[in-house]
């Protein structure tokens, strides 16, 4: 026989005792100054926060820096690209794209920032495995990329209108327009089962 | 063989039954009526001429995995090009992590990978931990490896069977579900649930653990090997099944890095990655398991990790159990769960490859945003790569080897 | 009106014929198929259907009224004629083929009438199955084609294929025990078997094997049912089949399961002979009839069909064709060179064919045991993989 689950220990009302942690500046680490020596303009800011590494790039520049750090740093192997909507923000959109290096055994996470309507240059061609992650984040955000080789919707279907992920769009969805078989299923959604007048469609 | 004399009503009929054959995932045929063929020369293509075929794999189909949708063009049984189409199982899991409160994503995530529930939960947990800086007491954390790894048989017991009988072996599926019946009573025993767990909490786990599971426990594992065993003697030295999977659909490690793969396919290409290793996380880096690593990166040796995979993970659980001692089961985590505005990416090695959570905070007790990087959908970018040249019987293989979970590809 | 006057052989090959096309499909349909489910379900830790009846036994007879009062679907641009014909065309070969199996020797039903256990003693006998079984065939191709479905057709030409390709090593395989039998006829290859002493299946271990495989591979069962099974895309030929002629289809494979098991228990095991028939000590085995005896032996191999069917895993259809003419063919051809040799180069025939027996037997033996070792080595060299202070899960 079973006895109760104890109720979780302290889980109360106690704040944690030591202080919360904070970011730093990473100006002087050894990666960052490596961009840095490598394309002078590119770098905008740099961040710690936790033991990991923040490097904020400029847009333009953000293939010249995967390109970079894959050559150069040994990372060698793209973790994930996606972004975030700041929607007071200008620029509008961060692009983040997170780097993993076998040899150092750590991971970069690289942003820049793209304004509404703004391109990306992609890195698809430096790293395949972003072939669909920057599929996805155009799918999701509309952030074009360019120079990708089939940026295509992923998630949703052709001819679906609008961005999900973007904060202006609504969580119960929109009508997207891309109605399927208009002819049965009309907007707004089909006839109730128990109404006597709908089309019996076989 | 194009008919001039085809009417506008005609063309449109025989486009909208062309939409839906697409859709019902029937084959549409090269040159159909009031198309014009791509090459107008008058020449009948000869025996050796590649006649492009293009097929649907549709989004259903009796292999086990999901609503996956792969676009053939195949030259007879040989696979030309072969592109995924996903997004059938799209939930917007992302967009309701924004809208909820941290706590709340929780169940979210069980419904992604819904074979690996626990690993799915244990990585959104680490995310959040991180940035709060919780340290999650020592009882929680070999609870949770131990959920974890049972999450891992489990998700190799289905890979296991349903790989089997994609590819004719109707054996080994029942043996491995019902290994399986016993880890979901497990888990039931312990958070009510079955499939979508929800069993892991901000700083800690939910419940404790009720009298006996750990005996019970004790006694299954014990049990295990021996009934992997039985799985092996089926299928790992049949000649049938190995001329199916040796130098199906291989891998350099050079390609997997490339394309981002991880989990047992990086594994099976010479590469000892594995982030309990790598970056351990939970208390990992304590335990005495072993990472298997085979060298020719083919389904068979994918096959043969993953089974080495499991005897590993019942040694881990082993250790566990033995380590287990009283204490708490969640840490000091405040009322409301409030990171600071800061952004920070976690993961774990789930049975699939690595899972991992990128986490914006800005204050607020609710996320900014919550990314998920799933192990499946970036695996399945090589699927196109991988079936080139294969037949179409391989490609039940390939799906099979690299062991997606729709739930994870689409969230 | 004595039994001799109403029973002439002529009524009582009636009776037989009669007999094998009511009591086959019935057993069939009852038994094998019903064994089948049962057995595959024991074999995957799990009960078969044993709600129907005591222990599931009316499992076949609910199958049957199923199947007979489903609606019968034509696809609507497929050949009538051809699409009805089909399924005929595969049930009757095989329904035909039994005529000329032996199951016993004469039984006395009264006085003065006996009758053998077979319809006909075809002096071809051998030769005459081959031929009906392959215009099982024919069955195969005209449902595919007859179906007006893309899939269909290719499912059917493969699944034909695949037949006609398995065909030559089964036929070659049977010439080697033509050598030793010098007879087509079944009853006279049992009745060999008998006089010899000795079974076809010690010198013909080959033989068998080659056989068995073969007839497995002609019956579209598991390893060999690609071409059947949920394949990748549709099922093959018996896609727009229904009802009846969904159970034609599903009887006439199931006949040639039975065929095959019968050949292969007339050639190579002695038909309807207990083991040791000449030995004193075992003259009690007489008392079980040799029906019975015949009936055991087909058990056993429909029950390898079965557990064939559990174990292994399918081949794809290139490796499966390559298998049939790269490997089984020449073997044949090999093999009835050696058994010709091993005839030809002794004085009394029936030693060359015992010598051959422990030649066959002890290869057999060593190859098992060399098969055996490999597995061992590449165990271990799996384990490699992982470090010895790991290999114990413990």
């Amino acid at each position: 026989m079973a006895e109760e689950p104890k109720p979780p220990a302290a889980a109360g009302h106690a704040e944690p005792a030591k202080p919360k942690p904070a970011a730093a500046d990473a100006a002087g680490h050894p990666w960052v100054a490596s961009i840095r020596a490598a394309l002078p303009d590119a770098v905008v800011a740099a961040k710690e926060f936790a033991g990991q590494i923040t490097v904020t790039v400029a847009r333009e520049q953000i293939a010249a820096v995967a390109r970079h750090l894959k050559e150069k740093e040994d990372f060698g192997y793209c973790v994930d690209v996606t972004a975030v909507d700041w929607k007071k923000r200008e620029p509008r959109f961060d692009v983040v794209y997170h780097f993993y290096s076998f040899s150092k055994n750590d991971r970069i996470r690289v942003k820049c920032g793209a304004a509404e309507g703004e391109a990306v240059p992609s890195i698809a061609n430096v790293y395949l495995a972003a072939n669909w992650s920057e599929r996805e984040t155009w799918d999701m955000f509309g952030i074009r990329f360019s120079g990708h080789p089939d940026l295509r919707r992923i998630l949703t279907w052709e001819g679906f209108h609008g961005h999900p992920l973007r904060k202006d769009f609504p969580l119960e969805g929109i009508d997207t327009g891309a109605a399927i078989y208009p002819e049965e299923w009309p907007e707004g959604g089909g006839p109730s089962p128990t109404d006597p007048n709908r089309k019996v469609v076989s | 063989m194009s008919d001039e004399k085809i009417s506008q009503a005609e063309r449109d009929e025989a486009a909208h039954f062309a939409s839906r054959a697409a859709a019902a995932g029937v084959a549409r045929p090269l040159a159909g009526k009031g198309d014009t063929p791509a090459s107008s020369s008058a020449e009948p293509p000869t025996l050796f001429d590649v006649q492009e075929m293009e097929l649907n794999f549709g989004p259903q189909h009796p292999s086990t995995h999901g609503v996956l949708r792969i676009v053939l063009k195949v030259d007879g049984e040989k696979i030309l090009q072969a592109i995924p189409d996903v997004g059938y199982l799209h939930r917007g899991t992302e967009k309701l992590f924004e809208t909820e409160t941290y706590p709340m994503g929780i169940p979210h995530t069980d419904r992604m990978d819904y074979v690996a529930a626990a690993t799915n939960n244990h990585a959104f947990c680490l995310a959040v931990e991180k940035l709060l800086d919780v340290e999650v007491p020592r009882r929680a954390q070999l609870i949770r490896v131990i959920l974890d790894e049972l999450q891992r048989l489990s998700s190799h017991l289905v890979w296991l069977g349903t790989s089997g009988i994609d590819l004719g072996a109707v054996t080994p599926f029942w043996y491995a579900f019902r290994e399986r019946e016993q880890i979901l009573d497990f888990f039931e025993e312990y958070c009510g649930a079955r499939l979508t767990l929800n069993c892991m909490r901000i700083g800690g786990l939910p419940f404790d653990l009720t009298t006996g599971w750990i005996e019970r426990l004790f006694e299954f594992v014990d049990d295990l090997p021996a009934r992997i065993d039985d799985y092996e003697q089926l299928l790992t030295d049949n000649r049938i099944w190995k001329k199916r999977t040796v130098g199906i659909g291989v891998l350099t490690a050079a390609e997997c890095i490339e394309w981002g793969l991880t989990g047992p396919i990086i594994r099976a290409s010479g590469v000892e990655w594995d982030l309990r290793r790598a970056q351990p996380y939970e208390c990992y880096d304590e335990l005495d398991f072993v990472v298997p690593v085979r060298q020719n990166g083919d389904t068979y040796d994918r096959y043969v990790v993953r089974v080495q995979e499991m005897r590993q993970s019942v040694r881990i659980i082993r250790q566990c159990l033995e380590r287990i001692e009283a204490g708490d089961i969640r840490g000091k985590v405040p009322r409301v769960i409030k990171p600071p505005a800061e952004e920070i990416y976690a993961s774990v090695e789930s049975p699939k490859g690595e899972l991992g959570f990128y986490c914006v905070s800005n204050g607020t007790n609710r996320p900014y945003r919550m990314h998920c990087r799933p192990p499946s959908f970036i695996n399945l970018q090589a699927l196109p790569k991988l079936a080139k040249g294969h037949l179409i019987s391989d490609l039940v293989a390939l799906i099979g080897t690299i062991d997606i979970v729709l739930g994870e590809v689409d969230r | 009106m004595t039994a001799a006057k109403v029973l002439t052989p002529t009524v009582l090959t009636y009776i037989k014929v009669v007999l094998i096309v009511a009591v086959v499909p019935a057993i069939v349909g009852f038994v094998v198929v019903l064994a089948e489910r049962r057995l595959m379900g024991f074999m995957q830790v799990r009960l078969g259907p044993n709600r129907v009846g005591p222990k599931g036994t009316l499992q076949g007879l609910a199958d049957l009224v199923k199947l007979v009062t489903k609606e019968d679907v034509t696809p609507a641009r497929a050949e009538k004629l051809v699409h009805f014909l089909a399924p005929v065309l595969a049930v009757i070969p095989a329904l035909t083929a039994l005529a000329v199996i032996p199951m016993g020797p004469s039984v006395r039903l009264a006085r003065h009438v006996s009758t053998p256990l077979y319809v006909a003693d075809i002096n071809i006998g051998l030769l005459f199955l081959l031929a009906i079984t392959s215009i099982g065939v024919y069955g195969i191709i005209l449902g595919g084609w007859a179906s007006n479905n893309k899939y269909s057709l290719l499912g059917g030409l493969r699944s034909a294929a695949q037949l006609v390709s398995y065909e030559v090593p089964m036929g070659l395989s049977l010439v080697a025990v033509l050598l030793m039998t010098r007879s087509l006829s079944l009853v006279e290859i049992v009745q060999r078997q008998d006089r010899l002493h000795l079974w076809f299946i010690f010198p013909g271990l080959l033989s068998f094997f080659l056989y068995f495989v073969s007839g497995v591979a002609e019956t579209n069962r598991n390893p060999f049912d690609l071409p059947e099974a949920e394949s990748e895309l549709v099922s093959g030929f018996n896609t727009e089949y229904s009802g009846v002629k969904f159970a034609f289809f599903f009887l006439g494979e199931y006949a040639a399961m039975i065929i095959i098991s019968c050949v292969a228990v007339t050639v190579f095991f002695g038909g309807w002979l207990p083991p040791f028939p000449h030995v004193r000590a075992l003259s009690f085995l007489h008392f079980i009839p040799p029906f019975v005896w015949f009936l055991g032996k087909v058990g056993v191999f429909l029950f390898t069909y079965i557990w064939f069917r559990s174990t292994f895993p399918r081949y794809r259809f290139d490796q499966l064709m390559a298998l049939g003419w790269k490997t089984m063919i020449p073997l044949a051809l090999g093999n009835i060179v050696v058994v010709a040799v091993a005839i030809l180069a002794t004085p009394n025939r029936t030693t060359g064919l015992v010598r051959l027996g422990w030649i066959y037997g002890a290869l057999f033996v060593v190859l098992f045991l060399l098969a055996k070792l490999r597995q061992a080595l590449t165990r271990r060299d799996r384990l490699e993989a992982v470090p010895a202070s790991a290999r114990r899960t413990a």
